[in-house]
Formats: C-alpha cells, structure tokens, sequence
C-alpha cells in the first residue's frame, strides 16, 4: 500500500542480462529503484527498453541474473510481487467490446489493491466524461490510451512499470500524467517508464538508465 | 483467489454474448456436417445407425476444434492476457476459469444440439442418454486439451494447421470411447465402460491441463 512503511521497498536488479530471441540485448545489468525514485530508461530504437521493462515485470526469464523486490525473488514470489506492480505496456490490455468503465472495474477487482475512489470519477478525471458507457471499439487512440492509464489512479501499487505511456495522448494529457507521475514519487512510490517526452522532474528524484552502455557486444 | 475467477467468468461469458454470432458458426458446421452425411448416404435407416455415432462424435470434434483458438487469442493480441498473467491469482485457476467460460459456449451448446442431430442420423432412442453423457464429459475434455495447443501456439501468426497436428492425436482416445459408448448403446450392450474411461481422461485432464496451459502461455507471452 502507498502509506505503509516503504523503507524496504526497493526492486533490485543483480546482474541481469535480457535476451531477444538468439540476441543478447543487454548485459550485466545492475540497478536498484528506491522509493520515491523515477527511472527513465533511455536508449535507441532497438536497445532492449521493452525487453527490459517485460523482464522486470517477470513476464519475460531473464538470460541470467535475478530480479529481487523487497530483497526476495520475484521468480518465487511471484503473486506477492505482482499485487504489487503496475505495468502497463505497448497493447492497450483493454477489451475493444467492453465499455471505459467495464474495462477498468474489471481490471480493478482482478487485481486486488483497489483504491477506494469512484471509478467514474476516475475516468472523468483522465478526460473520458461522456464516453464511460460506450465500447472502447468505438473510442479514438488517444482515448483508448488513456482508459488503459486509467489504471494508475484506480490501483494502489507501489511499482510503476511504464512502456511509452505518453504515446497517443495530447497535451493535455501528458501534463495530468506527469502530475500524477510526480505525485505518485512524493508518496514514495517506485516509477520505471520509457519515453521519447522531456520529463520535467526534479534530477534529485530522476534516475536516468542509458541502455546503449549496457548493451552486449555483438559477435 | 475465487472471486478473480467469478470475475473472469463473468468478462468472458459477456464478451461471447456481444459475439453471440460468432457463436453460432461451430454449431451450424456441426449441424451441416451432420445432415451432409445423412443425405450422401444410401437412403437406408440401417446404414445411417450403423454410422451415426461416429459421425456426430467427429463432426462434435471438429466442430469444438474450430472454436478453440477464441480461447486465448483475442486476449493475447489486445494485451489482456499479459495483464492477467500480472494479477496476483494463480495462472492456472484463470486458465482454468478461461477453459469453463469457453466450453460453456461452445461445449454446452454442441451437447445439447446433439439429440437432434442423433433422429436425423436415425439412432434408436436408446442411444440418446449415452451420447448426451459421452459428450458431457468427452467435449471438456477437447476443450482443456485444445487450451494447452492453443496456449503454446498462440504468439504464431499461422498457427492453424499446426493446432490440428498438435491436439488431434490428444483427441483420438476420446474420439474412439465416445462413439464406442453410442454404438453400444444403440446396440444395447451396456457402454458404461466407454464412458467411465472417458471420465477418467477428465479427471486427468482437470487436474493437469491447467497447470500445462498456465506454462505454456508464459511461454507464448516471452
């Protein structure tokens, strides 16, 4: 939860290296993410940022080395660590015949530390009044985009992992997410994220991981 | 752990019902496969009993194999599944919970269709019980069988032919219990051997396909 003790609350990364398919992308990886930290995966096209965050979450086995949150192995405790993490990808993970709100109460109650707000008041909030009870199919990409960010304001998890969140979304919406980005780290929370935007957020509490350093010699 | 699952159930049942045409098409083949027998055949009523259990069993099984990619593909290209696969519940319960949601909409309505199909084929009223039974407990089973194929095919682009090499020998056992069981029926010989192999192929299947389909879709999600 966001206001119990963080102090352990760290995902530490011990000398990871990520593979895609017979490729070695990245290479004795080591990184630690504390609280109220925000790391901003850099790198080129192709360097291994999603590979990266996939790993991370524990979606993808890690060529060697281990993952740990808290200190322990996300590979043995995988549920505890997940009831923990928010991720949100390059797929928008939102059912097309479902409406706003039906994507994201479902996708609350499946996970199991929900906020207790309103979720309509959630999707008012990210710009969607109007649009909460008509199925996604029928939502622009940008819209879509944002039911998927949705999430992150209905669901109270400590770990932020964040492919491209700013694709797709206006103006508009990026401030409201960088606000939220900023306020989620002054809670103590943990972000990972990639992004092409300029991140306007103190230096003190940005942690840049620049890939194209960690990146495997290519036979 | 099973409020995720009554969660699950509930999306799924209510993606199918927005899809309810979708719906329909394993169920017209069966029908249509069915009724092309009865009118290519000799217009005897011998010939059609004789034949009739192992057509509606193999029209059944194809009918089920025709649906199961639905099980897992639409929530592997929008990006649902990987969300699921990140919740805290076991990855074999929603697998599981994701099989039932399926055979409810496709098993279920091939089974209950089949009386039908069995006048049109001429088998003796004797036969219905038996084939309502062989098929209430052989259709789950082609359904968490097809899951583990789908599950480990599912990131291929064209995964069909291969999802019909993959499960069709898994689904040859049940194939041959299940028109046995009918076949004996009609003949008036007990088939609850036949059928009792059959359940025992669910019980197994129950209790280790979930675990197979959970592995496998962590794979296809690398």
């Amino acid at each position: 939860m966001i206001d119990s003790p963080q102090a352990a609350r760290s995902l530490q990364a011990h000398s990871l290296s990520c593979e895609r398919g017979d490729r070695e992308l990245i290479r004795d990886l080591n990184l630690e993410i504390k609280p109220g930290k925000l790391v901003l995966v850099e790198g080129s096209n192709g360097s291994g940022k999603t590979t990266l965050l996939r790993t991370l979450c524990g979606l993808r086995t890690p060529g060697a080395g281990r993952i740990t949150w808290c200190g322990e192995d996300i590979r043995h405790f995988r549920s505890e660590y997940h009831a923990e993490l928010n991720y949100i990808g390059h797929l928008p993970g939102i059912k097309d015949d479902l409406s706003a709100i039906e994507n994201l109460q479902i996708g609350c109650q499946l996970q199991t530390m929900h906020a207790d707000i309103d979720l309509m008041d959630v999707l008012d909030k990210v710009g969607l009044f109007g649009f909460e009870e008509l199925p996604c199919r029928t939502l622009s990409a940008g819209q879509r985009r944002r039911v998927a960010l949705a999430r992150l304001w209905a669901i109270k998890a400590p770990l932020w992992i964040l492919d491209e969140p700013f694709n797709a979304i206006d103006k508009k919406g990026v401030e409201l997410l960088l606000g939220l980005l900023e306020s989620h780290i002054n809670n103590k929370g943990l972000v990972v994220l990639t992004t092409h935007q300029h991140l306007d957020i103190g230096e003190g509490r940005l942690q840049r991981l620049n890939l194209n350093e960690h990146r495997a010699q290519q036979a | 752990m099973m409020r995720a699952a009554f969660i699950l159930l509930r999306r799924d049942l209510l993606l199918a019902f927005r899809h309810r045409t979708e719906l329909v098409n394993p169920l017209l083949f069966f029908l249509i496969v069915v009724s092309l027998f009865a009118l290519s055949m000799e217009p005897d009523p011998r010939v059609l009993a004789t034949i009739g259990p192992g057509v509606i069993w193999v029209a059944a099984l194809l009918a089920a194999m025709l649906s199961l990619d639905s099980i897992f593909r639409a929530d592997f290209e929008d990006g649902t599944l990987e969300q699921l696969m990140l919740t805290p519940h076991s990855a074999a319960l929603l697998a599981l919970t994701k099989v039932l949601a399926h055979w409810l909409v496709s098993g279920l309505p091939l089974m209950l269709m089949s009386p039908l199909l069995a006048l049109l084929m001429n088998l003796p009223i004797e036969a219905l019980p038996a084939l309502l039974a062989t098929l209430a407990v052989g259709t789950p089973v082609l359904s968490l069988i097809g899951a583990i194929g789908v599950a480990l095919t599912v990131a291929l682009r064209r995964s069909g032919v291969l999802l019909s090499l993959l499960v069709l020998p898994l689904y040859i056992p049940v194939l041959i219990f299940g028109s046995s069981a009918v076949g004996d029926a009609a003949a008036g010989i007990p088939y609850s051997g036949a059928l009792l192999l059959i359940s025992a192929l669910l019980v197994l299947t129950l209790t280790l396909a979930p675990f197979a389909i959970a592995a496998a879709l962590r794979i296809s999600l690398e």
